[in-house]
């Protein structure tokens, strides 16, 4: 099966009966995995038992701006190449991306609480990460707005893209500007600064949580495909009964 | 396993991240079963696809 047979929605969708049950067994599988590894992890000597908030904060984190990127070629794909199915993968990612946002903040927070003694500071990576889940508000908002689909799809891929120009702020605003959050310890120029220790279980959490958004965006999107059908249908019953 | 004293924080970060993914899963099933339904009771009035198959046949 290639690309272009994927623009068929049915062929989308029989794809995904196929692929679903297996993407979330595997993605339950590696949740547990990641889970052990990171309650077997050792204290950090500085931040004691708090690390482990890292093995969820950064997956969700990394998620945030990754499902943003995702969108983002979604836009490309509707605005430049019109596949149809590219509007349904940016409709679909957008809440799911609201909630890694969410947690990233809220992990993030709680995790600053002991830290940093705050639980909040309006410095640049919190303050771009909050534009972020503001952004993704937006676009939701927006979509449930128009109600014409591919109108809403046109001014989303619009606003997706303006978005994207955040994504690099988010990533170097721990280098252009003096934050309290730390700079990149994982991607970063001279690999990862983290013992293996801690880098095992965050890559293992971080692949799993990606299978997750893989899992729920398929899943979402045949929810989105179906709503159309859905609609199309309603439409065909109302002429019928009008004629 | 100990937490030490700031186990309060990872056990609530832990709790939150369950409960919204948790809370994801469910709204996306149940939006899958809605449309399901919807898709269904469209079959049941005699709407058909353009293609001419049934309304409620997924794939």
């Amino acid at each position: 099966m290639t690309l272009i047979d994927l623009a068929n929605p049915t062929r989308f969708l029989t794809l995904t009966s196929r692929v679903l049950p297996w993407l979330a067994g595997l993605t339950f599988v590696l949740l547990l995995i990641g889970l052990y590894q990171s309650a077997m992890a050792p204290d950090d000597y500085q931040q004691g038992a708090t690390v482990k908030i890292m093995f969820i904060h950064v997956p969700n984190a990394w998620l945030s701006m990754f499902v943003w990127g995702v969108m983002s070629l979604a836009a490309l794909g509707t605005l430049v190449w019109r596949h149809p199915l590219a509007d349904v993968a940016a409709k679909a990612a957008a809440p799911i991306g609201a909630c890694f946002t969410f947690l990233a903040l809220a992990t993030g927070s709680l995790w600053g609480r002991p830290m940093w003694g705050t639980y909040w500071e309006w410095d640049a990576r919190l303050t771009s990460v909050l534009i972020l889940f503001l952004m993704y508000l937006g676009l939701i908002a927006l979509w449930r707005a128009v109600e014409d689909p591919s109108r809403a799809a046109r001014a989303a891929a619009v606003l997706t893209l303006v978005g994207a120009i955040n994504l690099p702020i988010i990533k170097f605003s721990v280098d252009w500007w003096n934050t309290l959050h730390q700079p990149a310890s994982v991607l970063r120029l001279g690999g990862p600064a983290l013992d293996r220790a801690f880098l095992i279980p965050l890559l293992v959490m971080a692949v799993a949580f990606s299978l997750l958004f893989v899992t729920l965006h398929l899943a979402a999107m045949r929810n989105e495909i179906l709503r159309r059908r859905v609609r199309a249908l309603q439409v065909k019953q109302a002429s019928q009964r009008m004629a | 396993m100990s937490l030490g004293p700031y186990a309060s924080y990872i056990v609530t970060a832990y709790l939150l991240v369950a409960a919204v993914v948790a809370i994801l899963i469910g709204w996306i099933a149940i939006d899958y079963r809605r449309q399901k339904q919807q898709l269904g009771e469209l079959d049941a009035a005699g709407v058909v696809r353009r293609s001419g198959r049934s309304a409620a046949e997924i794939i």
